[in-house]
């Protein structure tokens, strides 16, 4: 069990080589630790940016470009399996890593999904060890519990991670939680967070907001599984109570209270269109190969069975409480959009 | 023009369940939603709005059909409890008609939960069903859960051994399971054993070819004449009979070995076996 820490520990223990609690200067000294933020591109990303930056250093690793930056983040835009990252590490004072860049595409091939992803983050366990650095969080997925018939209706982080028993594609990801947790144990010396999120939905580009965006939302004839959400602010207010120190361990984050996705379809405002289980399969094994779906078809377990989680850890530890309604967080897909 | 012909078909069903149900039930059902679902459906699934016609339905059956006598509810413990009872009649009806009567006469009226096979969470409606009427998958993570929240939890522990009884067997309880005396001690619940009569006569079975099940992977196979008379798919209309005994406390290690467990577990079997006698000479007819 992680230990309790209260807000006045963020206060008063903020990790200052000068010996200053500097939370609240407005100029950040260059000698101040940062915080290296990988995948910081993406729009959840960015958005953990937008936060920190007036209060942290943050430096960004991503191999994408990072247009709109604003000025005082320093942007890396390097592969982090190559040997440049180490130089990121070596040159300054570095205070946590937060890992949001983990890839989940799967018309990626399988082979450079999984070195990015699993060789990808080994490097950065590798970085944060050799350069001590204080805190780790790494952004993992409800996911990797997956949704089965015989899920109990909350799993706790003890559950065993058998989400790529049915879709592979999330075999990276359980691998690199494994990964974080093995490490949690290893290096004591370094706080290692792994947060567990539900379906995160918002600008992101993900599998769930992807399909709430759809203009007629598919769901399967004869089911209707309880669904959790979380909109991405609530994710990123997480990410940054993860940063506090002191705060350690694994943590389920979910947002507003649980609902059935039928739902969830009427939240939005569109029309859902019930198709039966067995032709929803033979539909959309061709379309995802025409590329027509977005979704392979193991990815309808995900609107048949429930993977929903217990997140009072988060609640009672991190001080984690979400603060978007359903309404507002399912809303959330279309922000941006058209606009 | 077809939206506006489902409306008026939803709305006029919704009306027959209204009046199905009457002033005193959609209270009950507005007492027991306020407590479980104040954002329109609890955490399990339980939906009010699916539930009335569920509830109207089936208090048809338990009312009119099977004419169900309950005697003991006052014993029912406010906050969590295990309705442990004895299970019968082929298809669980015996379930819905303690699940129905707990709402019907309990105060406050209180939804009972049920575990159900893993399985049926791969059926399509079937799945949908079980938890918009509050049943759960089966697992103990779910069972203590529902316990700590304070709820009640209706446990066959003769599974579909006792289902699948035959005629001549009848209130002859089987071999009890033990786990659900293993969550009694964990969650620290009390036991409230409940006897069932009448369910056990309601389909006539005379064997259980084991052989058959076994090819078909269902769980019996049970030879039913009544089925090949016209009419005789539905159950018989026997008086259902339920008796709610007082409820027993245990104390110990959940963890103990079967022999300790198999103890205890045997006090509730024997309270039940004659709870069930009892009932059985002071029934004069078994449809009135």
């Amino acid at each position: 069990m992680p230990p309790e820490t209260s807000a006045a520990d963020f206060e008063s223990s903020e990790r200052d080589p000068s010996g200053k609690t500097g939370a609240r200067a407005l100029s950040v000294s260059p000698e101040e630790p940062a915080v290296v933020v990988t995948g910081i591109v993406g729009r959840l990303g960015r958005r953990l940016a937008r936060r920190l930056h007036r209060e942290r250093r943050v430096i960004g690793i991503d191999r994408r470009s990072f247009d709109g930056r604003p000025k005082d983040i320093e942007h890396h835009q390097i592969d982090i399996r190559r040997k440049k990252t180490r130089d990121v590490f070596r040159s300054t004072p570095i205070g946590a890593v937060v890992h949001l860049g983990v890839m989940h595409d799967p018309r990626a091939s399988a082979s450079e999904h999984h070195t990015w992803n699993v060789a990808g983050f080994q490097k950065i366990l590798e970085f944060v060890a050799q350069y001590e650095i204080p805190k780790l969080v790494l952004l993992s997925s409800s996911n990797v519990y997956g949704p089965r018939p015989d899920n109990p209706q909350f799993l706790t982080e003890d559950s065993p991670l058998l989400g790529g028993a049915a879709f592979s594609e999330i075999r990276d990801l359980v691998e690199i939680d494994m990964l974080a947790q093995s490490f949690f144990w290893k290096r004591p010396e370094t706080e290692t967070v792994i947060l567990r999120p539900v379906h995160i939905l918002g600008t992101v580009k993900n599998a769930p907001s992807n399909y709430l965006r759809l203009p007629i939302v598919p769901t399967l004839l004869g089911f209707d599984p309880m669904i959790q959400v979380i909109h991405e602010e609530d994710t990123v207010r997480a990410i940054e109570l993860a940063l506090r120190p002191g705060v350690r361990g694994i943590f389920n984050v979910a947002g507003p209270p649980p609902a059935p996705l039928s739902r969830i379809v009427r939240a939005l405002g569109r029309p859902g269109l019930p198709i039966p289980h067995a032709l929803a399969m033979t539909m959309l094994a061709p379309l995802w190969r025409l590329r027509v779906a977005s979704f392979p078809a193991p990815e309808l377990d995900h609107i048949r069975y429930v993977c929903m989680v217990d997140d009072h850890r988060a609640r009672e530890t991190l001080g984690y409480a979400p603060t978007k309604g359903l309404e507002e967080t399912v809303r959330a897909v279309d922000d941006g959009r058209w606009t | 023009m077809a939206k506006g012909l489902v409306r008026m078909a939803r709305g006029a069903l919704r009306g027959v369940a209204s009046a199905l149900l009457g002033p005193e039930l959609e209270e009950r059902l507005m007492q027991v939603s306020r407590e479980l679902a104040p954002d329109g459906v609890d955490p399990f699934g339980w939906d009010p709005d699916y539930a009335r016609y569920v509830i109207a339905a089936a208090t048809t059956m338990s009312r009119s059909y099977f004419r169900t006598i309950v005697s003991g509810i006052e014993n029912l413990p406010t906050g969590r409890v295990l309705i442990v009872a004895n299970h019968s009649g082929q298809i669980p009806l015996d379930g819905m008609i303690i699940a129905i009567s707990v709402f019907l006469e309990a105060n406050p009226p209180r939804v009972v939960r049920a575990m159900v096979e893993k399985w049926s969470q791969t059926l399509p409606f079937v799945s949908t069903f079980f938890a918009k009427c509050g049943q759960v998958v089966g697992v103990p993570e779910n069972a203590i859960r529902l316990l700590r929240r304070g709820e009640p939890l209706l446990v066959f522990p003769e599974g579909t051994r006792g289902l699948a009884k035959t005629f001549a067997h009848r209130y002859e309880l089987t071999d009890f399971g033990l786990g659900f005396m293993r969550l009694a001690l964990e969650t620290d619940t009390p036991i409230l054993p409940l006897a069932v009569i009448g369910a056990e006569e309601q389909y006539i079975s005379v064997a259980n070819i084991r052989s058959i099940a076994k090819t078909l992977h269902i769980p019996s196979f049970p030879v039913i004449p009544q089925l090949f008379i016209p009419g005789g798919q539905l159950p018989l209309p026997i008086r259902y009979r339920l008796h709610f005994g007082e409820p027993l406390y245990f104390r110990g290690d959940p963890d103990d070995d079967d022999s300790v467990i198999e103890e205890k577990v045997w006090v509730v079997k024997a309270t039940i076996q004659s709870m069930l006698n009892n009932g059985l000479k002071e029934r004069k007819s078994l449809f009135f």
